[in-house]
């Protein structure tokens, strides 16, 4: 801007700035993590405060299987991540597959979960543990069901050949938020199935 | 063109308002944001008029009450989401890339889909005046006030469908906004031009930025209770139904977990033009830079803590007054200090009276009264008096009008040469200052006195004998001194348009990169893009001699 005889040290400097899509993606996780926070506090202010049954120790098995896969594709999530910036298509492939069979069995198993309350006659509208329980762990699904789409989008570029490796970017972002996914199933499982049970 | 011939000109004509429609350009979708926000403002102060005509005598029936309580329900909400949220929106828009120096929003795209989901979410509510209650029945709207309290929000109050499209409607406006927090972020951090660090950043990128945290932080929440609002509603989830064991005090802290913050989300950007506008018509520097920003963060993280200050007389535990009430006294601080940070800058500085800084002059006096007056009510046994009276109605019109308004009326003055390429009229921009400061405080300063005296707010109408008559005519007389105000505005805004003089690239001689580029910017904003060296590059520029960065 100024003449060009004033160049400091500093104009000769590089300008790194940081990059917009993980700006970004931590914009959306923040947004996510408050819009938890309040079915989360829900929650916990309601334990315990239906006016009849059924209570969550009459019905609710902590799913353990289910949280096995979740959690452990984190791991393979991971896995892929490495293979894809070795450049190991196959693994990577692999792994990313794998991690999306994880999280299906999740929403399967969930599923499972859901059917066996609602026989049980635990709705949305019997009480508040039914009102309370739903839209949390729904929530947290919904989120799981949008992660397998981004998932399976990422696989199916990469087996037609549409993810060279010099856009690790897109994969990267999708782990992040697979990743978050995760970890408001730590907050969710501790609230509802421990702290909620006993 | 050479020889064009009308059908061409028609085409082009067209394709002109098409790309209007399709545009992912941030000054376009800026201009969008701020005419959709005016055009709300417009329709929902004739509402506000409509309101101040029937308490403006004792026992009127000028409307039926029911019309009375949607009236103030979509003022209000009107009001918060679709005037003062577009237009911060549409300022943030037009202006960051410009003063970072940068071409664009860092995602043009989500840009242009965050604002058509809000003008979306804005005909949504406004369709509720026709979806009314069963289906279709028409002239209804919402009526349970702008935070919608329980449980006058359940199936048994509300009946048909108006509570659902208030719900509805603003989740959409929400994720509107979120995208353009969202962006301004990006945007800030990621697109700076060379040099631009985070300290040389205008402030009113800064205090941009700490609002798209803020809205990153407070919007989810109030989209969270909406949805289970709307659970409620439709599947018979007991969240705010007493009837299941549910709590109605709970949408209270759940709203104003929002509701606070927001207060600050709509006053920050009015901070963010006057710490433009102030320095550039007193000739000098902003005062205290480092703490202008640092008070900006300090009152983020504050006004997080504070919601259930609106809450004192739900009976909370003592220890929660304490702890709410201090949290917002203490809050006071870092607003105080921006006060005195304007002042300073004011002072011994060569001050130029145009209309822009008229406007934040206004500002500084009325935003410093609704301070004062909210220190006031930060008091819990005071509050307990005053709650829900006119004493809170004339608070927080006058930080919102008197604060946010105001600075956006001395924003439109002060960028409309950067928008459109021409001057708005000064001698129509003073009257509309001096009639509207008149009106303003006429029309809400006497309500301070209204709630001294007992008037409580949301009320249909009132007896004679109460002491109120006079001040609520005074109150309303001043409603059509800030009509004729807005009037002469709109005119000024419409007939400068064609005949305004013309602007050139920087009409104020100010020191912000927006006033590098020329007026209207071109759609690329800069040929080549800039580079800086401190906080004023314009300065740097216009006085090679003694540029800032030699004292930076
Ligand atoms: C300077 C610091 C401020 C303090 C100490 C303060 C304090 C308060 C308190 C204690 C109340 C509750 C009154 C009641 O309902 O009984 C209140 C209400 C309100 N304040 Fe403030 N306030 C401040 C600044 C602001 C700002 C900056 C805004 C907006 C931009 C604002 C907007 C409002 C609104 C809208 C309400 C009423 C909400 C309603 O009941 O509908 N205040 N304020
Ligand atoms: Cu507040």
């Amino acid at each position: 801007m100024s003449n060009s005889n004033t160049a400091t040290a500093e104009s000769q400097q590089e300008w790194k700035l940081p990059s917009a899509p993980k700006v970004g993606m931590i914009c959306l996780i923040v947004m996510e993590t408050a819009l938890f926070t309040i079915f989360v506090v829900a929650y916990l202010y309601y334990i315990g405060k239906s006016l009849n049954g059924p209570f969550p120790k009459d019905l609710l098995e902590a799913p353990i299987i289910a949280s096995i896969c979740l959690l452990s594709s984190s791991g393979t999530v991971i896995m892929a991540e490495r293979a894809f910036k070795r450049k190991d298509k196959a693994k990577f492939r692999l792994f990313w597959g794998i991690t999306w069979l994880l999280g299906a069995t999740f929403i399967a198993l969930t599923a499972v979960e859901w059917k066996g309350l609602l026989e049980n006659g635990l709705a949305i509208d019997t009480n508040l543990f039914g009102s309370t329980y739903y839209p949390l762990v729904g929530l947290h699904a919904t989120h799981v069901i949008i992660g397998l789409f981004l998932l399976a989008l990422i696989f199916i570029l990469s087996i037609t050949n549409h993810l060279p490796f010099e856009h690790v970017i897109p994969m990267e972002m999708i782990s992040w938020y697979w990743h978050f996914v995760d970890a408001i199933w730590i907050v969710v499982f501790t609230v509802v199935y421990i702290i909620g049970v006993y | 063109m050479e020889t064009p011939d009308s059908i061409q000109l028609e085409a082009v004509k067209r394709s002109k308002g098409l790309e209007w429609l399709m545009t992912v350009d941030h000054k376009r979708l800026g201009v969008m944001y701020i005419c959709s926000g005016l055009f709300f403002f417009v329709v929902a102060g004739i509402m506000a008029s409509l309101i101040r005509i029937q308490l403006a005598v004792p026992q009127n029936d000028f409307l039926p009450p029911d019309t009375f309580n949607r009236m103030f329900t979509m003022h209000g909400t009107s009001m918060v989401f679709l005037v003062g949220m577009p237009i911060i929106a549409g300022m943030a828009n037009f202006l960051v890339p410009l003063m970072v120096g940068t071409r664009d929003m860092a995602l043009p795209r989500l840009n242009a889909f965050g604002f058509w989901i809000f003008l979306f979410g804005g005909c949504l509510l406004y369709y509720s005046y026709i979806g009314g209650p069963g289906l279709y029945g028409a002239g209804s709207a919402p009526d349970v006030g702008w935070f919608a309290y329980a449980p006058l929000t359940s199936k048994a109050f509300s009946r048909g469908h108006t509570v659902d499209y208030w719900a509805l409607s603003l989740i959409l406006t929400g994720i509107g906004s979120l995208a353009t927090a969202a962006n301004i972020i990006v945007t800030v951090f990621c697109l700076r031009c060379k040099g631009m660090t985070m300290f040389r950043l205008p402030l009113f990128v800064w205090m941009m930025l700490v609002t798209a945290f803020l809205m990153v932080l407070a919007l989810p929440p109030l989209s969270a209770a909406q949805i289970m609002l709307l659970l409620d509603r439709f599947l018979g989830a007991g969240f705010f139904d007493t009837q299941e064991g549910g709590s109605a005090v709970i949408w209270q802290h759940f709203f104003w977990i929002f509701g606070h913050p927001e207060v600050y989300i709509l006053i920050m950007p009015g901070f963010a033009v006057a710490s433009e506008v102030i320095p550039v018509f007193s000739r000098k520097p902003i005062f205290g830079y480092p703490v202008m920003v640092a008070a900006s963060i300090m009152i983020t993280f504050i006004s997080l803590g504070v919601w259930a200050h609106h809450m004192f007389t739900v009976g909370m535990t003592s220890v929660a007054n304490v702890f709410f009430a201090t949290s917002t006294l203490l809050i006071a601080i870092p607003t105080g200090i921006k006060i005195f940070n304007w002042l300073g800058t004011m002072w011994g500085g060569k001050i130029r009276f145009a209309t822009p800084m008229l406007f934040c002059m206004g500002f500084l006096f009325q935003f410093l009264a609704s301070g004062l007056t909210g220190v006031m009510l930060a008091i819990v046994p005071f509050d307990w008096q005053l709650s829900d009276s006119y004493f809170v109605v004339a608070h927080f019109h006058y930080v919102l009008v008197g604060g946010l308004l105001f600075t956006i009326f001395a924003a439109i003055y002060y960028w409309y040469p950067k928008v459109t390429g021409r001057m708005l009229s000064e001698k129509i921009g003073k009257m509309h200052f001096w009639i509207f400061v008149l009106g303003f405080n006429m029309t809400f300063g006497v309500q301070h006195i209204l709630g001294i005296l007992g008037m409580p707010r949301r009320i249909y109408t009132y007896d004679t004998d109460r002491g109120w008559d006079l001040w609520n005519m005074i109150s309303s007389i001043g409603v059509i001194f800030q009509g004729i105000a807005i009037l002469l505005f709109i005119y000024n805004i419409l007939s400068s348009l064609r005949k305004g003089k013309e602007a050139g690239p920087d009409p104020w001689d100010a020191w912000t990169l927006e006033w590098a580029t020329s007026s209207p910017p071109p759609s690329y904003n800069f040929a080549k893009l800039p580079e800086v060296k401190s906080r004023r590059p314009l300065w740097d520029e216009k006085h090679p001699d003694d540029p800032d960065w030699r004292h930076e």
